[in-house]
């Protein structure tokens, strides 16, 4: 199973992205094989629209399950099209947050924002 | 003549100057370009002859000419486009009608839609006909509708043109055509920063101006002093009046109402078309 979760620098040990569609970084590991590969978000730099562009990433990548904080309306449509999993990612660092998807300790992301649209602030 | 009325924020009375200049030209054209929130026609009340749909142009994809390429999703500055699972998604709210995926698709697999965003409603207040331009609640911007305001504008009559608040593309774009700017200004240091944004904005699109300083009480008032610094024409000064406060409370027109003020916006409207034929 490839888990693909939003994280900050190139480490296990960083924290999951707050952000979505804007972090710098994916990483996606494979659960089975153990493999990992840090992948660059271009929709971070994104006029409008990056829920939708890293959402199309994420399909793209082959990830079967999203571990993050938030996910906009946009983007959950599509990556509900595919029916890629979401969880709702905890504190910690991503290694942190792996150990407890494996062990069942996450739950489903439930809460779809509608979006932040200019208005958060954080996005340019 | 054409008179913008504008403000660098909301409160400051352009509407309450603009609904009671058209009423004291003998004949004229009130248009309300505040599209997010229109307030003009609380006071004018006109009877709408005339509503006008107005739409803007979005994507609509032919599912079976598609050849998934994602070349439009790749395209799209905004992302409005997604492709998963062999279908096209389209996003219209993040759409901003630029039409460059219907123009790239090499399966001409898009075609243009229209998709409503606002109207136009024409009416008649008395001796004042009104245009009103409404946007729907949630809608990203409302230039499209201004657009459409702008290009219905009469030639011969006194139009005054109600604006949104603040300097951005919707002020530009309502501006764009006025031959005079009418800046309402509060006495108020916070007013006098608010001011300076639209005063930057009118020289910057090189428009005759002046200045109607509103809410006046004796005393310092810094839009005032402002207005000097700057050699800026003061065209009437407004008393902050509780009599001005009862009668917008109820909605009612203060030339309509008031003698005193019937002159005051008489005279106003004459300085306007003096400074703006001179």
């Amino acid at each position: 199973m490839k888990l693909i979760i939003p994280v900050e620098t190139q480490s296990l040990n960083a924290p999951v992205c707050p952000s979505f569609g804007r972090t710098p970084l994916f990483v996606l590991f494979d659960t089975e094989s153990g493999k990992l590969e840090f992948l660059t978000n271009h929709a971070a730099e994104s006029e409008g629209g990056a829920g939708i562009k890293a959402a199309q990433f994420i399909v793209d990548s082959g990830a079967e399950t999203l571990i993050t904080y938030r996910c906009g309306e946009n983007a959950a449509q599509v990556l509900n099209a595919v029916g890629i999993k979401m969880y709702k990612a905890q504190d910690g660092s991503v290694e942190d947050n792996i150990a407890k998807f494996k062990s069942g300790e996450l739950s489903p992301l439930t809460e779809i924002h509608a979006g932040f649209h200019n208005h958060a602030g954080i996005q340019k | 003549m054409r008179v913008a009325v504008l403000s660098g924020k909301g409160g400051t009375g352009k509407t309450f100057v603009s609904v009671n200049l058209a009423c004291a030209a003998e004949k004229a054209v009130y248009v309300d370009c505040d599209v997010e929130e229109p307030n003009g026609h609380l006071f004018l009340k006109p009877m709408i002859s005339n509503r006008t749909p107005v739409t803007v142009t979005i994507p609509e994809v032919k599912a079976n000419k598609c050849l998934g390429c994602k070349r439009c999703v790749d395209f799209c500055k905004f992302n409005a486009l997604a492709y998963v699972l062999n279908q096209l998604m389209i996003f219209p709210e993040v759409c901003h009608s630029c039409g460059g995926c219907i123009l790239l698709c090499p399966a001409k697999a898009l075609i243009k839609s229209e998709r409503k965003i606002g109207e136009i409603e024409e009416g008649q207040s008395g001796s004042v006909s009104t245009l009103t331009g409404c946007l729907n609640t949630g809608e990203e911007s409302g230039v499209p509708i201004i657009k459409g305001l702008i290009q219905r504008l009469p030639d011969a009559d006194t139009t005054i043109i109600d604006c949104p608040p603040g300097s951005a593309c919707i002020v530009m774009e309502s501006i764009r055509k006025a031959d005079f700017c009418l800046l309402v200004a509060e006495p108020t240091l916070f007013g006098v920063h608010n001011l300076a944004m639209v005063y930057d904005l009118v020289k910057l699109f090189k428009k005759p101006f002046g200045v109607v300083l509103n809410k006046c009480l004796s005393g310092e008032n810094p839009a005032e002093q402002f207005c000097k610094d700057n050699q800026i024409h003061v065209l009437a000064k407004i008393p902050f009046d509780e009599e001005l406060g009862s009668l917008n409370s109820k909605g009612l027109i203060a030339v309509r109402e008031d003698r005193l003020y019937q002159v005051l916006f008489k005279k106003l409207l004459e300085g306007i078309t003096k400074e703006a034929t001179s």
